[in-house]
């Protein structure tokens, strides 16, 4: 060891204090070097190994535990979002369908309506057409009468205006002659 | 930084910095005196225990900044081991992240100005590469027994150049651990020697400018060697004990 040397100059370091060639060369300082060194290794080993790296496996394995069931999580939530979009579309599409359904239902049932609301105005139509025929056909009988009652009143003045004598059964008589044509 | 001019000639003393000195009062350095190398070294373990164990305390899911630091560390280092040395070596991760957490740290820790850089010592790269060099060929030879051997005969190669190529692989394997911690022993020391030098030009006027961008400079530089070299270290380390492991090419 460096015993032989004093003061801060030893072999290796000239009396101004400056290195005598390299001072990595210097033997004397090598056993307290490694000495040091190894205590410094040793420290650091037995810090990480039983501390630091064992903590930061298991941070590092957490996290991916972590991450391996939140993206389970989130594949869950994908499936059941998936599910529900599902759900609602055959709810909408069935809904459709009712709708459907439903309208085709009330026309057939207005349909239906209809065509008995129409027969019936077609009844009524044909009751009333019916009745207005009749009605007419009295009114025509009725007007022929009136017209032949007319004419044989006419026919009777003009024969009497005329300074004829006609009866009434003669002017009748011809009147009716002359209207059947 | 400056060494500063003695008697108006420039003196530099680039190396100065290296100077293994006790902390507390003058005297020898004996093997447990508490010099800066001590307090440097047990630095960069305050820091580790900070990062690593301070930081990650909360345990957080989300986590903070620190912890977040801490974790992309682990996750660097288990990456790699996993990558380099193979899933069965995933037990040998903690002795690997140590090495590379300590370097890292000494290595920027060093970077402060006026510190002292444990790793620009040969003492001290050379326990780590030999270190790693010894366990390396005791758990080949403990996981393979004698067929660890078959790491040095290259069976793809033509049977005639088989010795050959033994005798080039066992030179080259017997270098690694040299060349393992002079690597980054050299790396370090020489880029805070050229440090002190454009620090001792910055002393001249005429020069500084200059000088200060030239540190400016070489400081950027160091600072992407400090990573460097400690994954650097740390991936060969993995290399080795892939051969180790999987001694059979």
């Amino acid at each position: 060891m460096a015993t032989e040397t004093t003061g801060t100059a030893s072999a290796c370091v000239g009396p101004d204090g400056s290195a005598i060639g390299m001072p990595q060369l210097c033997a004397d300082w090598m056993p307290n070097q490694i000495f040091w060194l190894l205590i410094a290794l040793i420290a650091i080993y037995f810090v990480l190994s039983r501390i630091a790296l064992p903590r930061i496996a298991t941070v590092l394995a957490e996290r991916q535990g972590t991450i391996t069931n939140d993206l389970a999580a989130a594949e869950d939530l994908k499936q059941k979002a998936v599910e529900a979009e599902e759900a609602y579309n055959k709810a909408l599409a069935d809904a459709r369908a009712e709708a459907q359904e439903i309208i085709a239902k009330n026309k057939a049932e207005m349909q239906a309506e209809l065509d008995k609301a129409i027969a019936k105005a077609d009844a009524e139509i044909a009751a009333k057409a019916a009745e207005s025929e009749k009605a007419i056909s009295e009114i025509r009988a009725s007007a022929v009468e009136s017209v032949e009652a007319v004419a044989k009143d006419t026919a009777g003045s003009i024969v009497a205006a005329l300074g004829g004598q006609a009866d009434d059964a003669t002017v009748a008589a011809a009147v009716d002659a002359q209207m059947k044509g | 930084m400056a060494e500063g001019t003695e008697g108006g000639g420039l003196v530099f003393h680039p190396m100065d910095q290296f100077i293994v000195k006790p902390m507390f009062g003058d005297g020898a350095v004996g093997m447990f005196t508490f010099t800066n190398a001590a307090f440097w070294l047990l630095l960069a373990v305050v820091c580790v225990v900070a990062l690593m164990v301070l930081g990650t305390a909360k345990r957080a899911t989300v986590p903070t900044r620190t912890q977040s630091v801490a974790e992309l560390a682990y996750g660097f280092i288990y990456k790699m081991v996993e990558d380099v040395t193979g899933k069965d070596a995933v037990k040998y991760f903690p002795y690997i992240f140590t090495l590379f957490i300590f370097i890292l740290f000494s290595n920027f820790l060093a970077l402060i100005p006026m510190s002292f850089s444990p790793t620009s010592h040969i003492a001290v790269t050379a326990i780590l590469g030999f270190g790693v060099f010894f366990a390396v060929t005791i758990l080949g030879f403990v996981k393979n027994g004698a067929s660890f051997l078959g790491l040095f005969w290259v069976s793809s190669a033509p049977l005639a150049l088989r010795p050959v190529l033994a005798v080039i692989e066992i030179i080259s394997y017997f270098v690694r651990p040299v060349s393992h911690s002079i690597r980054l022993a050299g790396n370090i020391m020489a880029g805070h020697a050229v440090l002190k030098v454009f620090a001792g030009f910055a002393a001249i006027t005429a020069v500084a400018p200059l000088a200060i961008f030239g540190i400016i400079g070489i400081y950027a530089l160091e600072v992407l060697v400090s990573f460097i070299q400690a994954y650097v270290f740390t991936i060969l380390t993995c290399v080795y004990l892939k051969d180790a492991l999987h001694p059979h090419h």
